[in-house]
């Protein structure tokens, strides 16, 4: 069995099953789904060693009724596990036997798009690619583009504060989100920030982005909208040595030519993805793709000096883009990455982040560390940010290989928090590195945190047993 | 007044503090002391010797620097390897009448950022980390050195304009940029209000990536429209931005450009002057019917950056019934005016920031009550 502990679940609330489930469809009549059958499709998220069905799920379809979902749980003490699309590679939508799932699936509305003040305003459903479809026709995109935009939900890029390939230039959710609306635990509608920018108070938009679902429910998003680019172009860097790749990234970084994207992939990994998509890549030990954006002018201007900066380091291959077909080409190979390791294995996704300066050795380390785990690891992420996705590859059939996996990736991240670095750059906590904060932060630290949770959920009902350690946090737990 | 060498030394301060419920007033470089509610009789406690940049990576786009550092001590060491704060933070000094050094502890605690905000973000989009003291005495650390990380409950975004009222900041790390290869400004002269801004919403619709977007009245008046980037680009976009009004332009560079936005950033054409300074953030749309409506009710003088989303307004008094008028101008719209210059009566007979709805007050009030139980960490700066 896995290792991630979870608490025991409250008896009492799950010997009030039948009440709790007729309260809710009272309270929001058509929303609630109980049969057992039908709620083990909420089981678990994107991190499926983990599963448990929850005692009911709720998928209101206005505002108002996830505020009375919300009442009703908050007057019989019931957690509540806000859910998205379940995309989440953290755990952090399972759900406990003694919660309720609160869905946004059904709160999929645009409600407003301004391209004089550049935003759009939308319930928290709707994917995360369906802003850009709801506005690329005049001549926009949203930003944050994580690869699972297809189905991940804007509830969830809140939640966990995502980023994407982009982020490079133009961050991650939290800076692209001017104003929530959110249900707090007591059901009361708050709303925060709005078209303007800036809060006039506290900024209590930028601790409720990221904060995983531990303060409220997030129902309505004000997002930036930002005008297309004219046009965008890869180029695509081998080196026999991954300090040279390093050091080509940060003169790059450097330079004060803004690529959208710097993505790096490792030997294993790019004989994989060559294997799968056939992409043409070299056989080097790293591979980077570096795209710009901008006019026909612009663009040849920025690569030529990502061109020079790469050629003085003597690359292996070094290969700009003449077409659109080679542009797709280039980024063929990194875009299947995910899907082709999956294919030969079953892999485990790890996120943490590290310096720039730290990329070489810290690369060599999980090296070495894959060799005394005796388990492979493949390495594929955005470098221009240190956001490293260690793959770490395993069968999950064959027993005590997931926990040896698990091991080695908490060794993985335990070495990005010592150069540096942090836990996790993009996909959160969750239960898969909650036991490992206190690698990460003191004590004092993470009192501090749970005091900001203490405000917004005193009774600590929402979305339980996720980002604190369970030890750390068991006396307000209760 | 205390002045503590190490964080280890402030927080021993703070946590006798705490246990007598002596309230501090804290203080960096002295040049924001006017901003806020007035200070209540308190003693002083300086950040100024947690000075120096503690780590400072080039490649990495990165700085980690002690909070009492001086600002110019900061963007000296950045020029040397030509990079920058990106988010231009504002020097008060000359809109107070303030002296001393601005220091990058109290840039962060009133997160307040210059012209260049509506493109790179402000001035929480940039702080990667902080380490500070709670009201209690508790060293905590927030965040990192890398500019993506989401382990754990944002507290840096929460430090970032909480005035040192949740902690009193000891260290800040900071994601910095490369100073573009060129920039200059194209000046339309002799537009409206509503012409000026109307061409500063369409140049943002567009993909040129404006750096800067302002309006200035006056006999000529003058929208600006700031092009960054490398020389390819900053005549590609300048060529671009020509083409979007007939109206008459011309192209600003080098020094007078520089000071030009200086002098949009640190809002010297209401320098000189007592008469009370608001800093409106509105929906840019909205920006010229909510100036003009003011500047009939009240007699008030505006200008206009971020594309029309901050109004600087001069009023020729400043009563709540007069904070109140604007507010209600505002309302309708969404956004918030603060007081940034006033006499000490005036910032005591109004609220200076904007009251908020009473269950967001509720929460800020329940967080200071959590990091700084005994109320000293500037007490009632920010709300009574
Ligand atoms: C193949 C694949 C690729 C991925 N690539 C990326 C990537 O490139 N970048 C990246 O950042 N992530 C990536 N992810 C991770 C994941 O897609 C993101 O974390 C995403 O934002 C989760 O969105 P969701 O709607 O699926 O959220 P869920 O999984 O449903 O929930 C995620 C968290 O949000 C909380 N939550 C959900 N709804 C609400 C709400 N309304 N209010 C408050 N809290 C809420 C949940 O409780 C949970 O803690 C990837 C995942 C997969 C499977």
């Amino acid at each position: 069995m896995s290792t991630i502990a979870m608490p025991v679940p409250d008896s009492d609330t799950l010997g009030r099953r039948d009440e709790i489930i007729d309260a809710l469809e009272a309270a929001v009549p058509g929303a609630v789904i109980s049969d057992p059958v039908e709620t083990r499709a909420y089981e678990c998220d994107a991190l499926t060693a983990y599963r448990c069905p929850p005692l009911a799920v709720v998928l209101p379809c206005k505002t108002e009724e996830v505020a009375a979902a919300m009442k009703v749980c908050f007057d019989l003490g019931v957690r509540v596990v806000p859910r998205g699309a379940g995309t989440s590679l953290a755990g952090g939508s399972l759900p406990t036997a003694d919660s309720i799932i609160l869905g946004t699936a059904r709160l999929t509305d645009v409600l407003e798009i301004d391209y004089d003040n550049r935003f759009i305003r939308v319930q928290t459903g709707v994917t995360n690619l369906s802003v850009t479809g709801a506005v690329e026709d005049d001549g926009f995109f949203y930003a944050p583009d994580p690869s699972s935009q297809l189905a991940c939900a804007i509830a969830g890029n809140i939640a966990m504060n995502s980023g994407g390939a982009h982020c490079l230039k133009y961050g991650v959710t939290t800076n692209n989100l001017i104003g929530v609306k959110i249900v707090m635990t007591d059901g009361e509608i708050v709303e925060v920030g709005g078209p303007h920018l800036d809060a006039s108070g506290l900024d209590i938009l930028g601790i409720i982005c990221g904060s995983e679902g531990q303060l409220g429910i997030v129902i309505e998003a004000t997002l930036k909208i930002l005008p297309k680019p004219e046009g965008a172009r890869p180029v695509l860097i081998g080196y026999d040595d991954a300090e040279v790749a390093g050091q080509c990234v940060a003169n790059i970084i450097k330079s004060g030519v803004l690529p959208v994207a710097i993505e790096y992939m490792d030997r294993p990994c790019i004989r994989v993805v060559e294997n799968f998509a056939k992409a043409g890549y070299p056989d080097c030990e790293a591979l980077l793709i570096v795209e710009v954006e901008g006019s026909e002018a612009e663009i040849a201007d920025q690569l030529t000096i990502i061109k020079d900066i790469a050629a003085a380091l003597n690359p292996v291959e070094l290969r700009e883009a003449q077409s659109a077909d080679e542009s797709a080409a280039i980024w063929k190979g990194r875009k299947s990455a995910f899907g082709a390791m999956g294919q030969i294995n079953d892999y485990m996704c790890l996120d943490g982040t590290v310096p720039l300066s730290e990329l070489p050795f810290t690369l060599k380390r999980i090296g070495e560390l894959s060799k005394e785990h005796e388990m492979d690891v493949a390495n594929v992420f955005h470098a221009g940010d240190g956001n490293m996705h260690p793959l770490i590859l395993f069968d999950a059939n064959q027993p005590g290989d997931l926990e040896r996996a698990e091991a080695f990736g908490a060794d993985i991240l335990k070495l990005c928090v010592q150069v540096g670095g942090c836990l996790t750059g993009e996909h959160g906590v969750g239960i898969e590195k909650r036991d490992l904060m206190t690698d990460q932060y003191s004590a004092e630290d993470l009192e501090a945190q749970m005091r900001v949770k203490d405000v917004f959920d005193p009774q600590w009902l929402l979305n339980p047993a996720k980002v604190f350690p369970l030890q750390v946090s068991a006396a307000r737990r209760g | 007044m205390d002045m503590p060498k190490t964080e280890a030394q402030l927080a021993a301060l703070i946590k006798q503090a705490h246990a007598d419920k002596t309230p501090l007033r804290i203080r960096g470089g002295g040049t924001r002391t006017d901003l806020g509610r007035p200070a209540q009789p308190a003693d002083v406690l300086s950040t100024q010797g947690l000075s120096g940049i503690t780590l400072y990576d080039p490649g990495a786009l990165t700085m980690i620097a002690q909070a009492g550092t001086s600002m110019a001590e900061i963007e000296t060491a950045l020029a040397a390897e030509n990079q920058m704060l990106a988010f231009e933070p504002i020097d008060y000094r000359g809109l107070l009448g303030s002296t001393g050094e601005p220091s990058i502890g109290g840039t962060v605690a009133t997160n307040i950022s210059g012209p260049r905000r509506m493109l790179v973000g402000a001035c929480r989009d940039f702080v990667m980390g902080v380490r500070f003291v709670t009201g209690e005495g508790d060293i905590v650390k927030s965040g990192g050195r890398v500019m993506k990380n989401v382990t754990g409950l944002d507290l840096s975004k929460l430090q970032c304009g909480a005035y040192g009222g949740l902690g009193v900041l000891t260290e800040v790390s900071m994601k910095v940029m490369p100073k573009p290869q060129a920039a200059m400004t194209l000046v339309f002269e002799g537009f409206t209000v509503e012409q000026g801004l109307a061409l500063l919403r369409k140049a943002l619709g567009t993909p040129f990536e404006l750096a800067g977007a302002a309006f200035l009245p006056g006999a000529t008046s003058r929208t600006c429209l700031r092009i960054e980037g490398l020389k390819t680009q900053v005549d590609y976009r300048t060529k671009n931005l020509t083409a979007l009004s007939s109206g008459l332009s011309k192209i600003v560079t080098g020094g007078e450009h520089d000071a030009l936005w200086k002098s949009i950033r640190d809002v010297v054409p209401f320098h000189g002057s007592n008469k009370p300074v608001w800093r409106l953030s509105v929906k840019p749309s909205a920006a010229a019917d909510i100036a003009a409506a003011l500047e009939t009710a009240l007699g008030a003088e505006a200008f206009f950056d971020w594309g029309g989303g901050l109004i600087w307004l001069q009023t020729p008094d400043a009563t709540a019934e007069i904070a109140q008028q604007i507010r209600a101008e505002i309302a309708p719209h969404g956004g918030y005016a603060t007081l940034i210059r006033g006499s000490v009566q005036q910032r005591a007979a109004l609220d200076v920031f904007q009251p908020q709805a009473p269950r967001l007050a509720k929460i800020s009030q329940q967080l200071r009550d959590q990091f700084d139980p005994a109320g000293v960490l500037n007490p009632s700066l920010m709300a009574a």
